[in-house]
């Protein structure tokens, strides 16, 4: 097995991180006071602390970077830093707008959950030195992924908000345990594939062009299918389900390159929509909703969708400005409609904007994988850009009308506890992994010294994985 | 695994591309369809809480908004109530905007206009709050004051138009309703007030003046004349005419009597100007007659008929039959026979002949302002809607309606030291009710500077010609002295 290295320029690129993360912190604070402005005339008494608070937060990011992971890659942190806080900035214009002031906020909530998860992927940073060593736990995190999916089924901690029973309560605390099973399984199945790539690769029939695996190895996927199923079935959650078993192909194509099981998958995935089609009117609601929002029956059923599409359309190209438009019409506005609510108010150009930041963050991650020198870090590293694209777009997809709408989660911006500490860590990892992969490399290719500029050609590294 | 990392990061990039498009969609491409949605909340909270631009007559605000402390933020006044309604219309929380200004001007009222695109992205830019346009109207505040109070408790309607530019100077429909209640943020007093307009038996909220539409009786034989000399039936005022009690009609039994039973003239003949001075049916009949339905409707169609005009307000289309056989035809020459006016088209028919012949197309904006009082839209220059008749015969017309006010049916339409042209009627609209009473004019003869159309519902005597000179000649005496400062 041949892998294709480009030696990468051994400079730290902290300083433009830097400077990309003072940007990144004016644009938030910005905002934030736009907000207060457009709202009440006035700057936001407690504009200081925040601000400071804020910057504090994210200099550590820096600062521990600079400190334990010097070569990672410099623009992760910066572009969460702007989600994070536009998301912020969102609820807290939402808090406004619902009169929920000071600690009864959501925005309070969200602060608090922001320092959290910034101390999370902080620490993920110091105890995980080296991404590898979560090779070591492959079957420990299957374990702990496949608890933490299931979880919300388990009698008495489970819970059903807004239909789908995808959340556990321990004490005051509501969790969705699925946030992090993503992360779990997205491990696991980088540990497992990059195991298993030979067999499940090179074994097979050819039909019509293409190789088909054995039947025996059609077990993993099998498996995955059928977790994803119960996710389906039982906690009603198409989104998480859809995201699960997405990721899981996903990385199994990277894995053995083989279009064959992206051809199975899609197979196994019609036959579990139609399954759901036919057998729960849930799903064929969505459906309807989805294809025609606006119809007077459909309005009354929920306007959600039809209320997310007119902020939106309300905001145009250039939006209402932060805190001028109504987001709070709509139902969810400070989660899964996040999106349209930061679309009505900062507009298309708005919309653009974070759309494209999300996909400079996904495409980052790619490089991450591109660059990273051991399969387990490709793996990983694509799995976790591959699950935030597929998230955004299963969400983003459903508020704008691409798919039916699924209840998930926006990444970074989303009101929410979970789903904030497990994408800080997912982006923690992506940080490890990156430094991995720019770092210069240990081992001396022959002719090519580390501290020479990259030669105009592609050095070929010839390894056995 | 590069290879495939590098074909997934494409589906990624696909996944990429479809939210973008889909974001574009739905705030670019469909943006507009999205806000016009009927139950689209914010684009009715929108509207609301916009200062949405006044409606001025005179100088003075006939419709504003002026800000109040809930959750609209502006709430839309009428402060001359009941004068300006149906020109208005009304702008409610509760209901919307269904008629006159307030629903044909809505998106320059609003500010959502295309003409004032620039003004929002500056608006945009300078963190100026955005708001409506400000329209001007052309109406004479003292005009339509004399016409509201002429008409006063008669159902029916008065307009009055500059026959050079087209200009409407007045616009009265009676009855009318007040539109504050309507537009009121109390929405059960909003609501109330609509179930009493919108089930009113005597239809307040209609614009008589251009929805209105009505048989124009003897008003109609101005056009008849117009088509007899446009065609050369007769040469000019003082050709001689059948003047008979009763007009023979071919196809059928029934004749067509004078409304006195009487003769027109000696020897049953009489001149063309006499016959319009006493209202003759049998003369106009047998013109009628000699025309043909085509040709009288051609005539018709000269001074507006058949046309779909908007002031920006939807003008209902006046019509005259097509395919009328000869008793038909007779019948339309008189303004009976299912032909239908609007009283501005009446207007019209007089303006264009005040304006020798050139009917100029009726409006009721006159400029529109931006918030600031920036010109958006200047006084628009007059367009003519059609040369309906030739000089020659709309002085001829002229001459014949001076002499109708002069010694005829329209005597109390003098004006001291004016020379006042005018036709009155008398409209069968339904049996055993009174007829409707008309009286269209124009003043100074020779140098118009108003035309006025009046129609008083019921407000005529059966089998007289009294009804359109008694009750309306007098209404529109009063709107033309106002105009011309008598």
């Amino acid at each position: 097995m041949t892998t294709t290295v480009e030696p990468l320029t051994p400079r730290t690129r902290r300083g433009a991180e830097l400077l990309l993360l003072i940007l990144a912190i004016g644009i938030v604070l910005l905002a934030w006071v736009t907000t207060d402005l457009n709202r009440n005339g006035t700057v936001p008494a407690n504009i200081i602390p925040i601000a400071g608070g804020f910057t504090a937060l994210v200099l550590a990011v820096h600062l521990v970077l600079r400190w334990k992971a010097a070569y990672a890659d410099p623009v992760l942190l910066p572009i969460t830093t702007v989600l994070n806080g536009l998301g912020l900035v969102m609820i807290h214009r939402l808090d406004l707008a619902r009169g929920k002031l000071g600690t009864d906020g959501d925005a309070y909530r969200q602060i608090i959950w922001t320092t959290l998860a910034v101390a999370l992927a902080v620490a993920v940073l110091f105890v995980l030195r080296d991404h590898r060593l979560l090779r070591r736990y492959t079957y420990v995190t299957m374990a702990v992924g496949f608890v933490l999916l299931l979880l919300p089924l388990v009698p008495g901690i489970g819970r059903t908000i807004n239909g789908s029973q995808i959340w556990i309560s321990i004490g005051p605390l509501n969790f969705q345990p699925g946030e992090f099973a993503k992360i779990a399984l997205a491990i696991f199945f980088a540990g497992y594939l990059v195991q298993t790539r030979d067999v499940l690769s090179l074994a097979g029939k050819k039909v019509l062009g293409f190789t088909f695996p054995r039947g025996r190895d059609l077990g993993p996927i099998l498996v995955a299918w059928v977790l994803a199923l119960l996710v389906l079935v039982f906690q009603k959650d198409l989104g998480s389900a859809l995201l699960f078993f997405g990721l899981f192909v996903a990385m199994l194509y990277v894995a053995t390159e083989r279009v064959s099981w992206i051809a199975i998958g899609l197979m196994l995935f019609a036959a579990a929509v139609a399954f759901a089609l036919s057998a729960f009117t849930h799903f064929q609601k969505r459906v309807d909703l989805w294809l025609d929002p606006f119809s007077s029956d459909n309005l009354e059923r929920s306007n959600q969708l039809a209320n997310g599409l007119w902020g939106m359309a309300s905001g145009g190209l250039t939006g209402t400005g932060l805190g001028a438009g109504r987001p709070y019409l709509t139902s969810f506005a400070e989660s899964d409609f996040i999106f349209p609510s930061l679309g009505e108010e900062l507009g298309l150009f708005g919309s653009v904007a974070i759309i494209v930041l999300y996909l400079i963050f996904c495409e980052r991650g790619i490089r991450t994988a591109l660059g990273v020198r051991d399969g387990f870090g490709k793996l990983l590293a694509i799995g976790l850009a591959f699950s935030v694209a597929f998230q955004l777009f299963i969400v983003i997809g459903g508020v704008t009308r691409v798919i039916p709408l699924t209840g998930l989660t926006t990444p970074f911006m989303s009101l929410g506890g979970s789903s904030l500490l497990a994408n800080w860590v997912i982006m923690a990892l992506l940080l490890r992994i990156s430094d991995q992969a720019r770092r210069p490399m240990p081992e001396i290719p022959v002719g090519v010294a580390a501290d020479e500029p990259a030669p105009a050609e592609v050095t070929q590294v010839v390894r056995l994985t | 695994m590069n290879t495939p990392i590098r074909r997934l990061s494409v589906v990624i990039a696909a996944l990429f591309t479809a939210l973008l498009v889909a974001a574009t969609m739905v705030q670019f491409t469909q943006a507009k369809t999205l806000n016009a949605m009927a139950s689209n909340k914010r684009t009715l909270l929108d509207s609301y809480s916009r200062e949405r631009g006044a409606i001025i007559v005179g100088g003075q605000a006939v419709a504003k908004s002026v800000p109040v402390q809930d959750q609209y933020r502006f709430l839309r006044t009428y402060p001359q109530d009941e004068l300006y309604a149906q020109m208005t219309g009304f702008y409610s929380y509760a209901v919307g905007a269904p008629y006159g200004l307030e629903h044909a001007s809505d998106d320059l009222l609003s500010g959502d206009a295309d003409t004032l695109f620039v003004r929002r992205v500056t608006d945009l830019i300078t963190g100026r709050k955005t708001s409506g346009a400000t329209i001007e109207l052309t109406i004479d505040p003292k005009a339509q004051a004399a016409a509201d109070k002429a008409l006063g408790d008669n159902k029916g309607a008065v307009v009055a138009l500059d026959p050079k530019t087209g200009a409407i100077l007045a616009m009265v429909s009676h009855p009318s309703y007040d539109p504050n209640p309507l537009s009121s943020h109390d929405l059960t007093k909003a609501s109330k007030a609509w179930q009493t307009l919108s089930n009113d038996k005597d239809k307040a909220y209609l614009n008589r003046t251009i929805n209105g539409v009505y048989p124009p009786g003897s008003t109609f034989k101005v056009i008849t004349a117009a088509a007899a000399l446009e065609n050369g039936v007769v040469s000019d005022e003082n050709s001689s005419v059948p003047g008979p009690a009763e007009l023979d009609l071919p196809l059928t039994s029934t004749p067509l009597p004078n409304e006195d039973g009487r003769a027109c003239g000696p020897n049953d003949k009489t001149t063309l100007i006499h016959a319009l001075e006493i209202s003759c049916n049998t003369t106009f009949g047998s013109l009628g007659l000699e025309l043909g339905g085509e040709k009288i409707r051609a005539q018709a169609a000269k001074f507006g008929f058949g046309d779909a005009l908007q002031i920006p307000m939807r003008v209902s289309v006046s019509s005259v039959p097509a395919d009328l056989n000869a008793p038909q035809a007779a019948q339309a020459a008189i303004g009976q026979y299912d032909v239908r006016t609007t009283p501005l088209q009446m207007a019209m028919v007089a303006a264009g002949i005040a304006n020798q012949g050139r009917v100029m197309t009726p409006y009721l904006i006159d400029s529109v302002r931006s918030a600031n009082l920036d010109i958006i839209e200047s006084t628009p220059d007059p367009v003519e809607l059609s040369q309906a008749t030739s000089e020659q015969t709309a002085s001829t017309l002229t001459k014949m309606m001076v002499s109708v006010v002069d010694h005829g049916s329209g005597a109390r339409a003098q004006i001291d030291g004016v020379e006042v042209a005018g036709k009155t009627g008398t409209a069968q609209h339904e049996r055993g009710k009174p007829p409707h009473a008309w009286f269209i004019s124009f003043a100074p003869a020779t140098d118009a500077k108003i035309a006025v159309a009046v129609v008083v519902e019921d407000g005529g005597v059966t089998g007289s010609e009294i009804g359109g000179g008694r009750v309306a000649a007098p209404i529109a005496r009063q709107v033309m002295e106002a105009v011309l400062g008598r």
